[in-house]
């Protein structure tokens, strides 16, 4: 086997997102027809790495060889030619249209003048026996479950005469059933002379399809390896490594006072999850990206729905259908992604700050100016943010004061529940020890915090307890001694 | 590049004003008779309608949104007030029947876009239609005469040497730009339409905003109704046709974004005006009506487009 040839060489590639190297001169190297499998955690750069394969982005320097031929950068329609396509956990499948029409979307089938249906519905059928699943050309992919619109991205693949095929985290929505389907139908595409990149957070699943690992931190390459001779233990070592820290400020020590309890949880997403907050901790919630954890926050603040549960505050029942049910209990959200779900990027920064506590700075109908602008200017130097005037539009503001005033929002709301769901995302240095510094100050005068941090040593740092999530359940509670990268990543995927 | 940037914001937020005075001085210049007293009171009389709708279409548009249906409830309000006033009800009592008939269709325009998520402008695009409909139905297509002839004071009359129609648009817009920045409701407004979701995770009812600003696009234009009504003396089924037209492009004009959360009530008012100007000045130049159509269509794609650029170039920046 170690004599095959390569069919993908990555040399040196680095990518850099408005200063920040997601990639860091990485180099990869892929053998014909091999199953090689992509672990790392969040953010080690796995993500980037497929888009540059398939050409979405382009690398700031480096050079891909595809083939033996090099390429300084890719574009879509090149790696298309070339055979390379990729599978995102997206589908890039039309609902409304047939199965046979997707597979077939940009280069149908025609009969002189229209399009042949019949024709591509038979090419499907015949696609779909050779792999040995029995889906409907006819059917309209929005009537088809997630496990079964893969097997049509897989169809489309296969139907385009691919010969590498990048799968991200194919296994992730699946059931333990669909997934045996699917790693069937991988090991079929071997069969075919399909080379396979596949990215996973599940182990086994490594171990049990795969003939190679690579290992990602941080954009860097760390290793490859023959799966026979590496194994789980060695593998989670690897992608956490070993970090040069922050410094978080002390932790407050245990506390007892139950303040919040959130028992059996069920929704879409949360599989009867039960947590109980402390007055005067920061409990931090770690798990990979896509785990439950900012479902579970936002079905505590009432922005998600939930089918059963029940949310018990200073020892009594509460109803909470919606934000504002949240809010009039003292619980306040600082959600995952400010631009998005945080700010109102347009509006200046007192709007901003203001928005949810409106009521408490009015009359009856008339905004009173001067109590928003008192504190406004109050919460702005108390958390140091950097602005030229209370109404300049907080678009203008690096990422670190716009978190600032996302925390300021919160923070007039005068909650004494702080759920805050990523911290320091896309933030400078200067700024997260700020941010660490005012969660702790928050903490030790008698505040709770729930923190959601995708950064292991962020959440090791500043956690006075962990709680691990791994696919809509609670998979491990931690205390400080027993924190370490390697437990928390080996509940974290199970 | 940052000295670029400031320019392009002092652009964005000043050209309307420009413009306005271009067109002003351009027209004195050209147009016969258009510098005037009288005229310019014209000027004002003829906006004064649509003006009247800009001030709700703003609060529309604001959220993100559209009302298509402003004409047709002009039409209604306005044969439906005659209509009542000839059954015998008092001209104050038909008016203010007809302005809650006006905010009740706002109401339910707001109310299917925002509780049963339909497209504002399909939305509106329907009841529209159906409320041209209903003001030909009640009247039987034709205009209704004969009602307490007062009224036209309400179109006609003046204050001083102030037309009337000009005195209610100024209160129009007086409290519009008050509402939309010195209470709590402004906030909502630009919240909502700047990111609903950031709005709704602030515990504001999204809901009940956006009914509240098509609500108000429905009474703004059941009150341009009312002053049509005066204006005509005569309650006509065909009554602001196709004015939703004219509305949107000042309104955009002026700086409104129609993705929501962006512009300055007060701005509009040069939207409006740039609009009033236009048609003024070119019927004096007796230019013909079909060549005036053409020009305002190429005005709101003008309007438009500089908004689209001006976004596009802002979200450049952002990324």
């Amino acid at each position: 086997m170690g004599t095959e040839a390569n069919i993908l060489e990555i040399c040196d590639i680095y990518k850099q997102f408005g200063g920040i190297n997601a990639l860091n001169g990485i180099k990869l190297s892929i053998r014909e027809n091999e199953i090689h499998a992509i672990v790392g955690e969040n953010g080690a750069g796995k993500s980037t790495l497929i888009k540059l394969i398939t050409g979405a982005i382009t690398p700031t320097s480096g050079i891909i060889k595809f083939e033996g031929k090099e390429y300084g950068k890719m574009n879509p329609a090149l790696a298309l030619d070339m055979g390379i396509t990729a599978i995102y956990q997206e589908f890039n499948l039309i609902p409304s249209m047939t199965v046979a029409e997707n597979i077939f979307f940009g280069c149908e089938k025609m009969n002189k003048f229209f399009i042949d249906s019949e024709g591509m519905n038979e090419k499907t059928t015949e696609i779909f026996q050779a792999m040995g699943v029995d889906i409907d050309p006819k059917a309209q992919i929005q009537t088809l479950g997630i496990a079964r619109q893969q097997l049509v991205e897989i169809a489309k693949a296969i139907s385009k005469n691919v010969k590498f095929i990048i799968m991200d985290e194919p296994s992730a929505p699946l059931t333990e059933r669909e997934i045996e389907t699917l790693h069937k139908i991988v090991r079929q595409l071997k069969e075919r002379h399909i080379t396979i990149i596949y990215i996973s957070h599940r182990l086994e699943e490594v171990f049990e399809i795969c003939d190679r690992v690579s290992v990602f931190r941080d954009g860097c390459f760390i290793s490859t390896k023959n799966v026979s001779d590496t194994n789980r233990e060695q593998l989670i070592t690897d992608m956490v490594g070993r970090k040069i820290g922050e410094t978080y400020p002390e932790r407050g020590g245990l506390k007892d006072e139950v303040i919040l309890e959130v028992k059996s949880i069920v929704n879409q997403r949360l599989n009867d999850v039960s947590i109980q907050l402390r007055r005067g901790e920061i409990l931090g919630l770690g798990g990979l990206v896509g785990a439950g954890r900012t479902e579970l926050v936002r079905a505590i603040y009432g922005a998600d729905r939930i089918f059963s549960g029940e949310i018990i505050l200073h020892g009594s029942p509460v109803k909470i259908r919606k934000p504002i049910d949240a809010l009039n209990n003292g619980i306040g959200l600082l959600p995952e992604d400010r631009k998005s779900q945080g700010l109102v990027m347009g509006m200046g920064v007192a709007g901003n700050i203001t928005l949810a506590i409106l009521k408490k700075l009015s009359g009856f109908f008339f905004l009173e100016f001067n109590k928003e602008k008192e504190l406004c200017t109050k919460l702005a130097e108390d958390l140091s943010i950097k602005i030229i005037n209370l109404e300049s539009a907080v678009k203008n503001l690096s990422g670190g004061n716009q978190q600032k005033v996302v925390l300021a929002k919160i923070l007039a709301t005068k909650c004494n529940i702080l759920i805050i769901d990523e911290p320091t995302r896309g933030i400078d240095v200067g700024a997260k020890q700020e941010i660490y510094k005012v969660m702790r100050k928050l903490a030790d005068s008698g505040k709770s915090i729930i923190m959601i941090s995708s950064e292991m040593s962020e959440l090791i740092g500043m956690s006075d307890r962990i709680i691990v999530m791994c696919e809509g359940k609670i998979t491990k509670e931690f205390y400080p001694p027993e924190y370490s990268q390697e437990a928390i990543l080996n509940y974290a995927s199970l | 590049m940052n000295k670029n940037i400031k320019f392009n914001r002092f652009i964005s937020r000043y050209a309307i004003i420009l413009v306005f005075f271009l067109l002003f001085l351009t027209m004195s210049f050209i147009a016969p008779n258009f510098l005037t007293v009288n005229n310019i009171t014209n000027v004002l009389r003829q906006v004064s309608i649509n003006g009247i709708c800009a001030v709700g279409m703003t609060f529309v548009l604001l959220t993100g949104g559209i009302d298509l249906s402003v004409g047709s409830i002009i039409g209604v309000s306005s044969v439906f007030t005659a209509l009542l006033m000839l059954k015998g009800f008092s001209p104050l009592a038909a008016s203010l029947i007809s302005l809650l008939i006006g905010t009740l269709i706002g109401f339910f325009n707001g109310t299917i876009i925002s509780y049963i998520k339909m497209p504002p402008m399909i939305a509106t695009m329907g009841t529209m239609t159906s409320l041209r409909g209903i003001a030909y139905l009640i009247t039987g297509g034709t205009p209704v005469f004969g009602f307490n002839s007062s009224y036209s004071q309400l179109g006609q009359g003046h204050i001083g040497i102030i037309p009337i129609p000009v005195i209610i648009l100024g209160i129009t817009f007086a409290v519009g730009i008050i509402v939309l920045s010195k209470t709590r409701f402004s906030r909502y407004i630009y919240g909502v339409g700047g990111n609903e979701e950031v709005a709704r995770l602030s515990g504001i009812n999204v809901h009940r905003v956006k009914i509240i600003a098509y609500s108000i696009s429905g009474f703004c234009s059941a009150l341009a109704g009312l002053v049509m009504l005066g204006r005509v003396n005569s309650g006509q089924p065909r009554a602001g046709e196709s004015y939703e037209m004219d509305v949107i492009t000042a309104v955009v004009l002026g700086g409104v974004s129609l993705n929501g959360g962006v512009g300055k009530l007060s701005h509009v008012i040069y939207g409006m005006l740039i609009i009033g100007v236009l048609t003024n000045g070119m019927t004096m130049m007796a230019i013909d009506d079909y060549v005036q159509r053409v020009v305002k269509g190429i005005v709101l794609l003008l309007a438009v487009g500089f908004d689209c650029y001006i976004q596009n170039r802002q979200q450049a920046e952002v990324n």
